[in-house]
């Protein structure tokens, strides 16, 4: 059980919260070229390090949160708003 | 700290083990004889500087590949090469499901051919997977759901697979177990696949190991690929634990940690791994003879052969490596299949564990070539890539034989997201902790 430190509300279990995917993408510009967008769309690191990632606090504050988490070991390094 | 391997070498005469030819009589021989008379199922090679096909990944696609290259397609310079021993990995953690109840042509055509091959397996490789088909029950709750399954249902016949509506009291003749009237999400019915139903999962790797050794390929295990050799845009040969070992042909099998070796010629797959959990009770008498899904929450189950219900749910929501699941998914799981069948609240759990998938960006498998000469991949299969081990050991040895690939897995390619043509069973989008 994942154990998020959220900014607003406090300490809360992962049930609170609703993943949101790899928050380490920028999205191009409208004028870059297609093959940029399906980098973007599709195509992750997927690395077994640390991860940056959204977390939806969808049953508190309902803020989006931007959490760096092991995908190993799972343990939580930072979280900001 | 890993102890070494003992190392096997092949008689000196080159007459590699398996055992010789399975069957009822020879048990009955060997048991007279204190069955002193078996030998290794198949020959632990150490691996040869050179192969015409590296497979990394000795799990069921992986050997299933090697066993058809040299079956269907008469190759038998391959190496099988596993980092740990045989079928320890997905094959041997999965709940040992099969069926091809799929909505998109491409994947029932895919699917249902996995189905055939399963259904003619044990004459095929001499061994018995104990493959079992008891039918796969999927339940429906809502009137909207009976239509969704109506349409899978009709898609499946319309290509001539089997699938069959059953109403609310014919499925509680087949299963007593089932709530029918449970206060949240009472059942309306149910789709049965008659077809469908569970192999002992163990017994396919070891069944395509031993197949595949016989008929030549070299089997490695404890043998860890720590890189991938390149000169230029074409593939060379893998760098292992145990040297390094040349190839004109590298197929990655090794769904779960695809994008780890895909990294290591700095390629991106479009691929997120993530775990999926399983279950197992302690062993009853014979309570459940078929295969039940739930259609409101997270939960299927069977009951294997030992008697403990095998079960399992949907995967825990977030990228993962760590080969366990979260507890909150534990109890999301066991309360849908207290929902469903409440006689399971009187049971203990034995065993749970977790297992890292390949989520592809549209749900579906990939069975492709890469933009690199010479490197192609079999993986993305997401929470279902154990029913789909001999179409997927098939089409991916048919892709490295002729280069092109095998009809039935011509939609499965890499290509396919940048040309906009996602194969999305349930119209999810590219988001993997979703499907």
């Amino acid at each position: 059980m994942l154990r998020i430190c959220c900014p607003w509300c406090g300490v809360r279990d992962e049930i609170e919260f609703r993943y949101r995917g790899d928050a380490s993408l920028t999205r191009p510009s409208a004028d870059a070229p297609l093959a940029a967008f399906t980098t973007y769309v599709y195509e992750r690191p997927n690395d077994c390090n640390w991860h940056l990632e959204w977390w939806l606090h969808v049953s508190g504050c309902r803020k989006l949160l931007k959490v760096a988490r092991h995908t190993l070991t799972h343990e939580i390094r930072a979280v900001t708003s | 700290m890993k102890s070494t391997p003992e190392i096997h070498p092949q008689s000196p005469s080159g007459a590699r083990q398996g055992g010789g030819h399975y069957s009822g009589l020879r048990l009955l021989i060997e048991g007279l004889r204190g069955q002193r008379g078996w030998s290794r199922a198949w020959t632990k090679a150490a691996p040869r500087p050179r192969y015409r096909v590296v497979i990394v990944g000795g799990g069921g696609h992986g050997l299933a590949t090697a066993y058809y290259l040299t079956s269907q397609f008469g190759m038998a310079d391959v190496a099988v090469i596993e980092k740990g021993p045989l079928g320890l990995g997905n094959v041997g953690r999965n709940t040992t499901l099969i069926r091809s109840n799929y909505f998109q042509p491409d994947n029932i055509r895919f699917y249902d051919y996995s189905l055939q091959l399963w259904e003619r397996m044990e004459r095929t490789l001499n061994f018995n997977t104990m493959v079992s088909q008891r039918g796969t029950l999927n339940l429906f709750h809502s009137e909207a759901q009976r239509d969704l399954f109506t349409r899978r249902a009709n898609a499946m016949r319309v290509l001539g697979v089997d699938a069959e509506a059953l109403t609310r009291d014919s499925v509680k003749r087949l299963v007593p177990l089932i709530d029918l009237d449970n206060g949240r999400f009472p059942v309306l019915g149910g789709f049965l696949q008659r077809r469908g139903g569970t192999v002992r999962h163990d017994a396919v790797a070891w069944g395509y190991a031993r197949a595949a050794s016989r008929a030549g390929v070299d089997i490695v295990e404890h043998c860890e690929v720590t890189g991938i050799r390149r000169a230029g845009q074409r593939v060379m040969g893998v760098e292992t634990t145990r040297g390094f070992v040349a190839a004109d042909i590298v197929c990655l099998a090794v769904a779960g940690h695809s994008s780890r070796l895909a990294a290591m010629v700095d390629l991106r797959l479009p691929i997120e791994t993530h775990v999926l959990q399983a279950f197992v009770t302690e062993s009853i008498k014979p309570i459940l003879d078929l295969v039940v899904t739930y259609g409101a929450g997270h939960f299927y189950v069977s009951q294997s052969d030992k008697g403990g219900l095998v079960f399992g749910g949907g995967i825990d929501g977030y990228n993962s490596y760590g080969q366990r699941g979260s507890l909150y998914m534990a109890e999301e799981v066991a309360a849908a299949g207290v929902t469903v069948m409440p006689a399971l609240a009187r049971l203990r759990v034995l065993r749970q564990w977790g297992g890292v998938m390949d989520m592809s960006m549209d749900g579906s498998p990939i069975i492709s070539k890469t933009p690199l000469q010479g490197l192609l991949l079999n993986g993305g299969w997401c929470y279902g890539g154990f029913k789909a081990i001999p179409a997927g050991g098939l089409c991916t040895a048919h892709l490295i034989a002729h280069g092109s690939p095998h009809p039935l897995a011509a939609h499965l390619d890499l290509n396919r997201f940048a040309a906009g043509r996602t194969v999305d069973e349930r119209g999810i989008g590219p988001y993997p902790y979703a499907h």
